[in-house]
Order: structure tokens, then C-alpha cells, then sequence
């Protein structure tokens, strides 16, 4: 399935960009099929992954939060990366072709500010220059991690633009590139944006679905009945459901954010409120109005907060094959309070939206079931927002 | 579709009279409609040879800070599609020689429905559209309509374009808009191409008539560039004078005023 390298997922996808850049994505393109054939780079990408990244990550057996859900639940560590996410799989990936393609410097978007956290990571490694480009709401909601870019020597720009958040730091990040497209990679953060970008990404993040696959059959002779991660724009949802897009007997069930509820009009919720429309270089589905502008969003997950989704991920949806749920803010802290009380993991807000959704659909799930959840990153970024939420912390 | 478009008589005409076409640009809707419909008409008067019209976006990505305030401002006015038509209907019937272009992203386009968006352009007498996030290789999707209702994709070259330069100007119609430097929209001191380079090897793809645009601010720049093209585009230079007279307080007719004056900066009012 969408073995073809077309950079369509159905009607979804494209290229629809600036011809400035044209011809950069071209020679991304053209570097990334060579990278593809070449054993060096894969074996390079892999002891990186093992060397650096800390890979493969755990998957966790999560045994109280099994005994409580009534089914068998794994979490998938996404968490104990270095740098404490999913966002250094797909990093090291556009890093290493970058320093193929002889770049010199490294941009990227950021929400959260864990892509921006690896990617300056990755950039501090090489000795390349770094600039991000990050939302002024999300600096201050993610500050932490504004800290740990600086401290790794990248630039952070504030963007003030729109609702100052992805989404705004994504198209200052595009147009960053067409300024200075000769010398600079954009290593773009999710499985969105123009082809070939939706499946680079997801190649270099499958690494998660192909290491749960390899330890479940290893440990219980079958694959997992379910699987369930977060979506922002979808990167570590693509991971780790597309090694299982061809076993239909897999569930793939993916959490959107539904803000303060997807009737509220306060939400992130792509797939159940969005429309197909054309936006960041991709066809796939956006919240926008009738003609096509694009409606502000919300989320209490500075990653998530994102008016789109990747184009595979809109395909997807249209055939049935995975399943896509709205998670509200506060089921959000609800699943965060709880994985942290339960297993004595504090899990990012963002992958609790992945909890929150085992929490809420436990009933469709036995004890023989087995349930992987992937917990994309770790929860010390969220901490101080959260404690702030519940009033905690002022 | 028997009538030619006039967008092609246009540049027969400025060729024959070796002329070069001057092509303002304006946001509609900054700040409300009705002041773009006076606007266009003072740039009309002042020497416009075809007039660019921008379809507000509330995410313009390949447009620098002057236009994404025009677009706010614009959006903030209230402006749709269907009051952007009405005017250009008005503008196109006073004047039946110039060519109405608008300059607008897919999304625009698309999610109005293509067919339809193509109908009622079609009607309000809109000769060209200019889609800068719609590359050749995507073209296909909006071709059809546009052939079917006699409006011309406008085909955008840059200097980053490289091996892409042969065909985009094969497959150019009405002309070609040629992007004299790297980035966004926005005003520049300074261009890194050497024009003369970059439009010999443009012009030995295809005689197609070329415009030079993405940063032209003023008349000495446009002097230098036009010598080796067909015409020039200006875009954000307008937007700031739009956006100075806003901060003075001044009516729409004398922001139209003040942008009529511009351009007569720009073409000596031909
Ligand atoms: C920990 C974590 N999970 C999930 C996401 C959402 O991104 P995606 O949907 O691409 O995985 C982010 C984005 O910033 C993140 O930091």
C-alpha cells in the first residue's frame, strides 16, 4: 500500500509550492532515493539511532495499568529517547541527508519545542548552524524547552504572526527557506508539507511500529490487537501504525485533540471538523472556513495544535483503516495525573491524549487483547503548564 | 473559445508600440473593498497596463510582512470572494481593454470548487490567475477549468528554477512572471541575479512575454530591470503606501490618491 513513491496517499498529498523551492524538494527527492539504495547510509542511520538515540526503546509492560484497564497494555517508550521524544528518530534522518547534500544549516518548526529540541541536538552534533522557528504562545507555554535550544546553540526566532503557534511557525519556517534555500535544510517536523516530505518522515519514524512488531511477535507470538498514539500532524501515529497498514486484524486508532470539544469550536480536531483543502505544500484535510481560510485552533498541546494533518493519515481516514477520536484537554490531564500515578511515568501532554483514549475505550478491549500505546515523549516539558492547569502552580 | 485573451493583446499591443507593461498589485479588501475598487481605478488612470489583484489569505507562506498585514487588514474588513468578483465585474466592464489578474493561493481556489471558482472569474471578466503554490506538476488539476472559461494560469519562474526554467516557459501562457530574487514578497535593496543572465536564458526557451517581479520598490530599479524584460510587477511598494495612508488617517479616495501618484512615479502616467 502506497508502496509507490508518488507522493500521493489517494487524492491527498502533492507538491504544491513555491516555485523557488521546487527545486530544492526535487533534490531532497533525488538525494533520498539514492540514500534509500545505499546499505551505507541505512546502517549509518541505524547505529546512529542505536548509538546516539538510545534505540530500540522499551516496550514497557505496563502491568497495574492493565489490572485497572482490564486488558493488556504496552507502552511503547518513545519517552526515554535521548532528548525525550519520538522527533530524534525523523531528525537524525533529515540530518544525515543534509549532511549528504553538504547543507550548512539546519531550520526547523517547532510546537512543542521537542523537534526543535532535536533538531538543534542533531545540529550541535554536526556543527551546523541552527535556527528555529517557534510560536510566541508556545515559548511561553514550552519555555523549558526554549532554554534547552539556546543551550544547544540554536537560534530560536519568535513568530507573532496568526495565533502564534505551529502552524504560523511552520509557514515563517517556509519562508525562511525560500530566502536562503541554497545552504539551508529544512528538517521539517511531522509527516506534513510538500512531497517528498509525508513520506521521508514516516520512514525514518517507523522505526517505532517496526520494533513493536519485532517484540510482540518475539513475546507473544502474535501482533497487538490495538494500537494507539497522538496526532498531531502525525509522525509518531505514521510510525508506528505503517509496518501494520497491511494486518487488518490491528487496530489503529489514533487521538486528535479536541481542545475544549469539537462542539465548543475550541479545538485541534482535524479529522471530525476538517474539510480537504490545500495548505503547507499538501493536499489533506484542514479546519478552514468555506472559502478556504484557514480557522484558528486550540489545544492545551503546544504540539497538537496544528490546523492539518499529514496526507497518509487523511487516506487513512477515508478508507477505514485507522480510526481517528477526539481527546479533550481535560481527559488530556486526567490520563496525564494518571499514567504518572499508575506506572510512575509522567508522559508528555501530548502522548496523554494517546492514554486518555485506552482510558475512554477500555470496554471494547479483554484481558487477551493486547493494547499498545505509544507514549511519544516524556511529560518534565509539561510539567509546570499542567500544575498551572490544576492550579498548582502559579 | 474563439476571443483571444486580452491579456495577449495587451503585450501585442506594448510590443508593437515598444512598450513596457507596468502590473501594480493590490490586496482586495485593504482596507475594504470599496477603497480597492477607487484604488484600481487611480492606478488604471496613472498608467497601469494590467492591474494584479491579491485575494486575501489568513496564512499567506510566501508572502513577506507588508502583504500578510494587507491580508489581516483585508480579512479583518469582512472581504470575500464573492465581493472581490463583484468588483472586478464593475472594474472589467468600465475597462474592457485591461487585463484583470488575481493573484491568489490554491487553497482560494480549490475550496470554492474549481469549476465554479473558474465560472463566476469567468463572469466578472478576470483574465488570469496567478497561483504561486500551484507548480507545474500540480497544474493539471486546474487547467481544464481554466482553458474551458478562457482564463490563463499565469506561470511564475525563479532563479532557483534551474532545469525546471525550459518547460515552465514552454508551457507559459499570456506571459511568464519571472522572480528576480530568492524569498517572499516584500521590498528590496538589493538582487543577487544578474537580470541580464537570468532573461537571455528565459528568452531562449520562449518568446513569451516575461515580467519581472517579488521586490521591485522603486522607479530607478524598475528602469534597470525593464530593459531587459517585458514589464514589471510591483506589489509590495503599494501595499506600504496603502498601509502609511491607513496609519495618517486618510479617506480610501485619497489612499487611492496616494497610490495613483505612486504608480505615476513608476510610468511617467505613459
Ligand atoms: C511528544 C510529542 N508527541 C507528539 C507530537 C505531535 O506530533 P506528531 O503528530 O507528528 O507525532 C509532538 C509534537 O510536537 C510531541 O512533541
Amino acid at each position: 500500500m502506497n508502496e509507490n513513491n508518488s507522493g500521493r496517499y489517494g487524492p491527498y498529498g502533492g507538491r504544491y509550492s513555491g516555485e523557488t523551492l521546487m527545486h530544492a524538494l526535487r533534490e531532497l527527492e533525488d538525494a533520498y532515493r539514492k540514500a534509500q539504495k545505499d546499505p551505507a547510509f541505512g546502517e549509518e542511520y541505524s547505529r546512529f539511532l542505536r548509538e546516539y538515540a538510545g534505540r530500540p526503546s522499551l516496550l514497557y509492560y505496563a502491568e497495574r495499568m492493565s489490572r485497572d484497564l482490564g486488558t493488556t497494555v504496552y507502552l511503547k517508550r518513545e519517552d526515554l529517547n535521548h532528548t525525550g521524544a519520538h522527533k530524534i528518530n525523523n531528525v537524525l534522518g533529515q540530518a544525515l541527508l543534509a549532511m549528504r547534500m553538504g547543507k550548512k544549516r539546519l531550520i526547523a518548526e517547532t510546537g512543542a519545542g521537542q523537534h526543535g529540541v532535536a533538531t538543534a541536538t542533531a545540529a550541535a552534533y554536526f556543527g551546523l548552524e541552527c535556527d528555529v522557528f517557534m510560536g510566541k504562545e508556545d515559548m511561553i507555554r514550552q519555555s523549558l524547552n526554549v532554554y534547552r535550544m539556546e543551550l544547544l546553540g540554536a537560534t530560536v526566532h519568535e513568530v507573532t504572526d496568526g495565533t502564534a503557534t505551529l502552524k504560523d511557525a511552520t509557514s515563517e519556517a517556509l519562508r525562511e527557506w525560500s530566502r536562503r534555500v541554497e545552504d539551508t535544510f529544512y528538517v521539517i517536523g511531522s509527516v506534513v508539507g510538500p512531497h517528498p516530505y509525508p513520506e521521508i518522515v514516516r520512514d525514518f519514524q517507523r522505526v517505532i511500529g517496526d520494533e513493536i512488531r519485532a517484540e510482540m511477535l518475539e513475546k507473544h507470538g502474535r501482533l497487538p490487537s490495538a494500537l494507539l498514539a497522538c496526532v498531531g500532524g502525525g509522525s509518531n501515529a505514521m510510525g508506528t501504525f505503517y509496518p501494520f497498514i497491511g494486518d487488518p486484524s490491528v487496530r489503529l486508532m489514533a487521538a486528535e485533540a479536541g481542545g475544549e470539544g469539537v462542539d465548543s469550536g475550541r479545538h485541534a480536531a482535524t479529522v471530525a471538523a476538517g474539510t480537504t483543502g490545500v495548505f503547507h505544500g499538501m493536499k489533506s484535510l484542514f479546519l478552514q472556513d468555506d472559502e478556504g481560510q484557514i480557522t484558528p485552533v486550540y489545544s492545551i498541546s503546544a504540539g497538537m495544535d496544528y490546523p492539518g494533518i499529514g496526507p497518509e493519515h487523511a487516506y487513512l481516514h477515508d478508507t477505514g483503516r485507522a480510526e481517528y477520536f477526539s481527546i479533550t484537554d481535560d481527559e488530556a490531564v486526567d490520563a496525564f495525573e494518571y499514567l504518572s500515578r499508575m506506572e510512575g511515568i509522567i508522559p508528555a501532554i501530548e502522548s496523554s491524549h494517546a492514554v486518555a483514549l485506552l482510558t475512554k475505550m477500555k470496554s471494547g478491549f479483554t484481558p487477551d487483547d493486547t493494547v499498545v500505546i505509544t507514549i511519544s515523549g516524556r511529560g518534565d516539558k509539561d510539567v509546570e503548564a499542567i500544575g498551572r492547569y490544576r492550579g498548582k502552580i502559579r | 473559445m474563439s476571443k483571444e485573451n486580452i491579456i495577449d493583446t495587451a503585450f501585442r499591443r506594448l510590443r508593437a508600440e515598444g512598450k513596457k507593461a507596468f502590473i501594480p498589485f493590490v490586496t482586495a479588501g485593504d482596507p475594504n473593498i470599496e477603497a480597492t475598487a477607487l484604488i484600481v481605478r487611480e492606478m488604471i488612470r496613472n498608467g497601469a497596463d494590467l492591474v494584479e489583484i491579491g485575494v486575501p489569505y489568513s496564512d499567506p507562506s510566501m508572502d513577506g510582512p507588508v502583504i500578510m498585514r494587507a491580508d489581516r487588514r483585508a480579512l479583518e474588513s469582512g472581504t470575500r470572494l464573492r465581493d472581490i468578483f463583484r468588483v472586478v465585474r464593475e472594474l472589467s466592464a468600465d475597462f474592457p481593454e485591461i487585463p484583470f489578474l488575481l493573484l491568489l493561493y490554491f487553497n482560494s481556489v480549490f475550496v470554492y470548487g474549481i469549476e465554479r471558482f473558474f465560472s463566476e472569474a469567468e463572469e466578472a471578466g478576470i483574465s488570469g490567475l496567478i497561483i504561486p503554490d500551484l507548480p507545474i506538476e500540480e497544474r493539471a488539476e486546474a487547467q481544464p477549468a481554466a482553458s474551458a472559461h478562457g482564463i490563463y494560469l499565469i506561470s511564475m519562474v525563479a532563479p532557483t528554477s534551474l532545469e525546471r526554467a525550459e518547460r515552465i516557459c514552454k508551457e507559459a501562457e499570456g506571459f511568464l512572471y519571472c522572480v528576480t530574487s530568492l524569498g517572499v514578497t516584500g521590498v528590496r535593496k538589493e538582487y543577487q541575479t544578474s537580470f541580464q543572465e537570468y532573461f537571455e536564458r528565459l528568452d531562449s526557451f520562449s518568446n513569451i512575454p516575461k515580467c519581472a517581479g517579488f521586490g521591485i520598490s522603486d522607479p530607478e530599479q524598475k528602469r534597470q530591470i525593464e530593459q531587459y524584460c517585458d514589464g514589471t510587477i510591483v506589489g509590495s511598494a503599494v501595499e506600504r503606501k496603502i498601509e502609511a495612508g491607513i496609519e495618517q488617517g486618510l479617506d480610501e479616495a485619497r489612499i487611492a490618491r496616494s497610490v495613483g501618484n505612486l504608480v505615476f512615479e513608476f510610468t511617467g502616467g505613459k
